[in-house]
């Protein structure tokens, strides 16, 4: 059985479901019961039409439940006999779904957790797997956010802004157990930018591609953190690097620039340098300024410092750290960078140690350790 | 089986061990403790004896409720790291012996200089749930 093309009919059959007339929360809980009646039972006999038999079964466990639910409440109800849908609107029905598990009423933790639910097909226990959390805190989490969206018209569109923060989230989150996440963030994020042609929702998935493809590069067997500078590039995946710029490419080409672009352009540049001593740091300049100008994030000025100590010397770029606020995430590890290229191993090494202290994982804390053991084992002179 | 809490505080080392901060130990050496840590988890999982672990950031905060309607009253992060507690681990062992025997290797754990750093390890007992059979 292809786990990810039952995955792709999940949010399909969710929506056919709601055509004929089930509310959100419950055509979810129906289909989320035939999944698992379907990773139980396809192996040994799968369906000839996957898609056929997830609407049959998912549409009997929803009559069941409203059966269920009407004899609990002792009156009638009239579910059967829906007509089938017509053609054509399954991409649309999916693109609402993404809409509604992103609402902006939901917090992220929740959002992200109904996206890989209702449009990524995952059962509640891998997503509680891939967050580490037990799987009743999950289901609780997931049925409280159906609640929270329960009064949302499924027919209006949403904000794509708020879509796209949840995939990144989910990209970002890495992962662990028997799910990776990243990859179902790129899945869900290919899939949105095949319906929505939009500039942002391509430059997401082309950064999202980009770091993908470093992915083997990024850490050692025994998982210790490779800088970028010392990556083995011909460990990176050039088949996912040439699919990232060609999508960056063609958003770009529409002239109508967000923040995805721009990150995903910083990480085509990297891409683009055999050796991190080619690497075009005057263009990475620019495209941060583009981002600084476009966010006025604190953490894209913070990047922008260490980008501008490559280009103009470490001189250049802690001057650009100096304006920033000494309590953004990673701000004393970049400076202990900027001083140890400054010439002054003595400072680079106390911050060193401080980042460390500061580290917000186990694996950065690590790497800041072990930077600063560098720094202080090295001969006096 | 029974579970336990492994407390890591960073403490009781023999002063030449412990009073070394880790910046200050080769990288080599750095590798060599983190190695041993995790080969010591894998070890446990192998045998079916590890349940849990984290590690945790060095700088906490202290939180009390203060009456009604106000915000809880915090304290800290405090300088003093005497107990700091460094990291935790779960483990579900046959027997009490056992607990201690793979708190004692953990303990074990090369530092500056490649020498065990022997600091001490708290070994905490969960309280389980009473027996259905009784008699």
């Amino acid at each position: 059985m292809n786990g990810s093309l039952l995955r792709d009919l999940v949010p399909v059959v969710i929506g056919v479901l709601v055509r004929r007339g089930a509310d959100f929360a419950a055509a979810e809980d129906a289909v989320q019961d035939a999944l698992v009646e379907a990773v139980r039972t396809w192996p040994a006999g799968p369906p000839h039409d996957p898609k056929g038999w997830l609407i049959t079964v998912a549409w009997r466990k929803f009559l069941d439940a409203a059966r269920a639910e009407t004899s609990r409440r002792n009156r009638e109800i009239r579910a059967d006999g829906e007509p089938v849908p017509g053609p054509g609107r399954a991409g649309d029905d999916t693109l609402r779904l993404y809409f509604l598990c992103a609402h902006p009423s939901l917090t992220p933790a929740s959002a992200v957790a109904l996206t890989l639910r209702a449009v990524g097909g995952l059962t509640t226990r891998q997503i509680a797997q891939a967050y580490l959390v037990p799987e009743a805190t999950m289901a609780q989490r997931i049925s409280r956010a159906k609640r929270a969206v329960a009064g949302v018209r499924f027919d209006r569109p949403g904000d794509l802004a708020t879509v796209l923060r949840v995939l990144y989230l989910v990209f970002n989150e890495g992962y662990s157990g028997d799910v990776d996440l990243a990859a179902e963030a790129i899945r869900l994020t290919r899939q949105l930018a095949a319906m929505t042609g939009d500039e942002e929702v391509a430059g997401l998935l082309a950064l999202m591609l980009l770091h993908h493809a470093r992915r083997a590069a990024r850490t050692t067997t025994d998982g210790r953190l490779v800088p970028l500078a010392e990556q083995d590039r011909g460990r990176w995946d050039t088949r996912l690097i040439a699919e990232g710029v060609d999508v960056l490419q063609a958003a770009l080409a529409r002239d109508w620039l967000g923040e995805y672009q721009a990150q995903a352009a910083i990480a085509a540049l990297h891409a683009d340098a055999r050796t991190a001593a080619e690497t075009d740091w005057v263009q990475i300049v620019e495209w941060y300024d583009e981002l600084v100008r476009l966010t006025g994030s604190p953490v894209a000025r913070l990047n922008r410092a260490v980008a501008v100590g490559e280009a103009d010397g470490a001189r250049a770029g802690l001057a650009a750290l100096a304006g920033l606020d000494p309590a953004l995430p990673r701000h004393t590890a970049v400076a202990a960078y900027l001083h140890e290229r400054d010439g002054d191993p003595v400072t680079a090494a106390r911050l060193y140690a401080e980042a460390a202290a500061k580290a917000p994982s186990l694996a950065e804390r690590e790497h800041l350790t072990r930077q600063a053991a560098r720094l202080n084992a090295r001969p006096r002179a | 089986m029974a579970k336990y809490l492994l407390l890591k505080h960073y403490r009781g080392g023999p002063a030449p061990v412990n009073e070394v901060p880790m910046e200050q130990w080769t990288p080599q050496e750095v590798s060599a403790h983190m190695r041993f840590m995790r080969d010591w988890a894998a070890r446990l999982e192998g045998t079916g004896e590890f349940v849990d672990g984290q590690a945790l950031s060095p700088e906490g905060t202290f939180v009390r409720h203060d009456g009604a309607g106000r915000p809880p009253v915090t304290d800290g992060p405090f300088a003093e790291t005497k107990d700091l507690i460094a990291g935790w681990m779960v483990i579900d062992v046959e027997t009490y012996e056992r607990a201690l025997e793979v708190a004692g290797e953990l303990s074990a754990a090369p530092g500056a200089g490649g020498r065990p750093i022997q600091e001490w390890l708290e070994v905490r007992p969960f309280l389980a749930d009473p027996p259905t059979v009784t008699e």
